[in-house]
């Protein structure tokens, strides 16, 4: 198949694997910070292709993973109401809140849908104009602007039953607490998708102020395994800087009508993340002329978010501090089954891919 | 969180063996491991029999509808257990209001399903439930059939072994993407047809050609993903795929880059995998080529003598993963 296929050349990958295994100097850490890496790194067996020097790590990468409980639990309470229709991509049917998850709350026959994207949502605003119609706003620079389409053509189309409950976040501020938390990298496998929209200059702070490699990397094989290659070049020349091997997608300043389109729909808050806290400036939530779709302002609701299992490690694992196997619950009391934290549920969380994946050996 | 059923349960995948072994199997004595019929001995000769429910949405998709689904998918039950498929009873429970040239034509699609197969529709039930209590249209076809002699072992897998090759019929993954791009409610859509077929006469053609088939199975819910394992549990053996040799349609590869779907967890309704003694491949895919219902066989992968019970997947770059049991909602209701 065109544009698949010439990214998954077993020869090409085995060459790129050889000139990696050749260029290694010392050991190597490198963190991916997209949930659509962590996936794909462990679809392809990339671990298996790599030197012992050379080791990855998962960053807060995946947008269900680094959701706050409240947020679920939001949702859940919105749910209960019997004027509401909540819309949500399927990723978050599973993860726990406090007390239940939305898959649990649609069995016991919540009105909840999945969709595959806002206007799928709006569309169920549309044709349901009796019921308050809430998406689940997710996910990073990649989706921001397709909800703030979403929200614009609400506007155009005059549809006033249409809400969004906004968990949307922005990706350089949780690169820069990872990076002040002292999290030892050596460089970063920059989300190509986030980049997409963002262009590659939103990084520039981390060679500038943190001195560490960053490499925009895409998300088949051979794009992982040079982004890996360019990253241990920059370490062995000491010259960290922000470079893009996603050059099939990304450039250095992206795409100029998402990010005045998220620009125009969005204002920025301090948004909490799970495992970090509160990062300032790094959440999403609609502005103060497109407030009147903002579920949170129009309908509020209360919810008694309970604390985390004192044993879930998915916060350290979403820094960088620890791997999925240090935690005590890691494919005991915690596994894809029964997730005690989101790490385990989403497909891009790195105890989901790591539980697959760590059985192999 | 309070224990209900919910639509994971009958994905095909781990939570809904857990469901039957936790809540069925034992309340009702039944013998481990479950095969896709339950081989009976009635008479001195042996019976294979089996039952299934088809909740398919929407009830008419590309290459099908729910009606030829019910024959085809009870026929594939009994001819994967080494039987000659005989006698299909049907059961509908349809919702008040439904139309009566739908429930013909659907009628219609089973009584030529069945007479392709040479199974003999003889007994059925209706019931009729109020507006909004089913969704259209639910059937339930059970079926009997001969187990031929020298073919009883086929469901049981006793006679897998390492070295045995994998082999399945054609490209996996068409019957789920078809439902998806037929349903209303997504903006997917997609000229993909449904591969739903009766492999009896396939199945035949092999088992008579090569006396080394050492295991079938349909491949249905979960995919190959499910039935890998579950052939894994039973035997305790590893079994190992090779990614490039899974024969996927460009289509369905595009629908699955594009969905976040893994073909190997697709569910099919004309597929089957065959695992056969080293040596007797070539043959059978000989045979399989001249059926209609096998174009584009491939042998996918073999058995292992260690890795215990994992299934491996030798990915296209060279790499290796482990292909888990379904967990979770893959897509509901797609047969």
């Amino acid at each position: 198949m065109k544009y698949i296929d010439e990214y998954r050349d077993k020869d090409l990958i085995m060459k790129l694997a050889a000139q990696i295994r050749r260029s290694v100097k010392g050991t190597y850490t490198f963190m991916e910070v997209c949930g659509g890496h962590t996936a794909a790194i462990q679809r392809f067996g990339i671990p298996s292709l790599l030197p012992e020097e050379v080791k990855l790590i998962s960053g807060p990468g995946c947008p269900v993973c680094v959701t706050e409980k409240d947020f679920i639990d939001k949702a859940i309470e919105y749910s209960l109401r019997k004027d509401v229709i909540l819309t949500t991509f399927g990723d978050l049917m599973r993860v726990p809140g406090s007390f239940t998850s939305l898959e649990k709350m649609k069995s016991s026959g919540a009105d909840i849908r999945i969709v595959f994207s806002g206007l799928d949502a709006l569309k169920t605003a549309r044709i349901n104009p009796d019921k308050k119609v809430i998406f689940l706003g997710i996910g990073f620079e990649t989706t921001a602007p397709g909800t703030a389409v979403t929200i614009k053509s609400a506007v155009i189309e005059k549809i006033s039953n249409f809400f969004v409950l906004s968990s949307h976040k922005v990706m350089p501020p949780a690169m820069e607490a990872i990076l002040k938390d002292g999290t030892a990298i050596d460089g970063f496998i920059c989300p190509g998708h986030v980049a997409v929209i963002t262009g590659s200059s939103a990084f520039d702070f981390i060679p500038e102020k943190y001195s560490r490699g960053c490499v925009v990397t895409g998300f088949e094989p051979t794009d992982i395994l040079l982004g890996i290659y360019m990253l241990i070049q920059q370490v062995n020349n000491n010259d960290p800087f922000v470079e893009i091997q996603y050059k099939r997608a990304v450039t250095r300043n992206g795409n100029p009508l998402a990010k005045s389109v998220m620009q125009a729909v969005f204002e920025k808050c301090d948004a909490s993340w799970r495992g970090f806290g509160p990062i300032l400036l790094s959440g999403l939530v609609p502005g103060k002329d497109y407030r009147r779709f903002d579920a949170e302002y129009q309908i509020p609701v209360m919810v008694n978010s309970q604390p985390d299992n004192e044993l879930c490690m998915c916060g350290d694992i979403l820094r960088g501090w620890k791997t999925p196997e240090e935690c005590p619950l890691f494919s005991r009391a915690c596994n894809p089954l029964n997730p005690v934290g989101a790490c385990m549920v989403s497909n891009e969380g790195s105890c989901n891919t790591w539980y697959k994946y760590k059985l192999a050996k | 969180m309070k224990d209900i059923i919910t639509l994971g349960h009958g994905s095909g995948g781990k939570q809904m063996h857990d469901l039957i072994k936790e809540i069925f199997t034992g309340s009702f004595g039944m013998p481990e491991p479950l095969t896709d019929s339950a081989i009976l001995d009635f008479t001195g000769n042996k019976l294979a029999f089996t039952t299934d429910s088809y909740v398919v949405d929407p009830l008419f998709f590309p290459g099908g509808n729910i009606g030829k689904l019910a024959v085809c998918g009870t026929v594939n039950d009994l001819a994967v257990s080494g039987a000659r498929p005989l006698y299909l009873s049907a059961s509908f429970i349809i919702e008040e209001g439904f139309p009566f040239a739908k429930l013909s034509e659907i009628a219609a699609s089973m009584a030529e399903e069945a007479h392709k197969a040479g199974i003999k529709i003889v007994t059925g039930d209706t019931k009729v439930v109020e507006k909004g209590k089913c969704d259209g249209l639910f059937i339930t076809t059970s079926g009997a059939g001969a187990v031929l002699p020298g073919r009883e072992h086929i469901s049981s897998g006793k006679r897998i072994r390492p070295g045995d090759k994998l082999i399945i019929n054609g490209p996996p993954g068409n019957h789920s993407i078809a439902v998806l791009g037929a349903r209303k409610d997504l903006s997917f859509t997609t000229n993909v047809v449904s591969d739903c077929a009766a492999l009896n006469h396939l199945i035949e053609s092999v088992c008579n050609a090569c006396d080394e088939i050492h295991f079938m199975r349909d491949v249905t819910r979960g995919g190959l993903a499910a039935v890998l394992n579950e052939i894994a549990g039973i035997t305790g053996m590893g079994m190992s795929v090779d990614e490039p040799s899974v024969p996927v349609d460009d289509p369905v590869r595009g629908a699955c880059e594009m969905l976040g779907f893994d073909p190997l967890y697709l569910a099919n309704e004309g597929k089957v995998l065959i695992i056969a003694g080293a040596g007797s491949e070539d043959k059978i895919l000989g045979i399989m080529r001249s059926d209609p219902a096998g174009t584009r066989p491939e042998i996918i992968g073999e058995v292992l003598s260690g890795e215990k019970n994992h299934v491996i997947l030798n990915t296209v770059t060279g790499g290796k993963r482990i292909i888990d049991m379904p967990i979770g909602l893959q897509l509901p209701r797609i047969c």
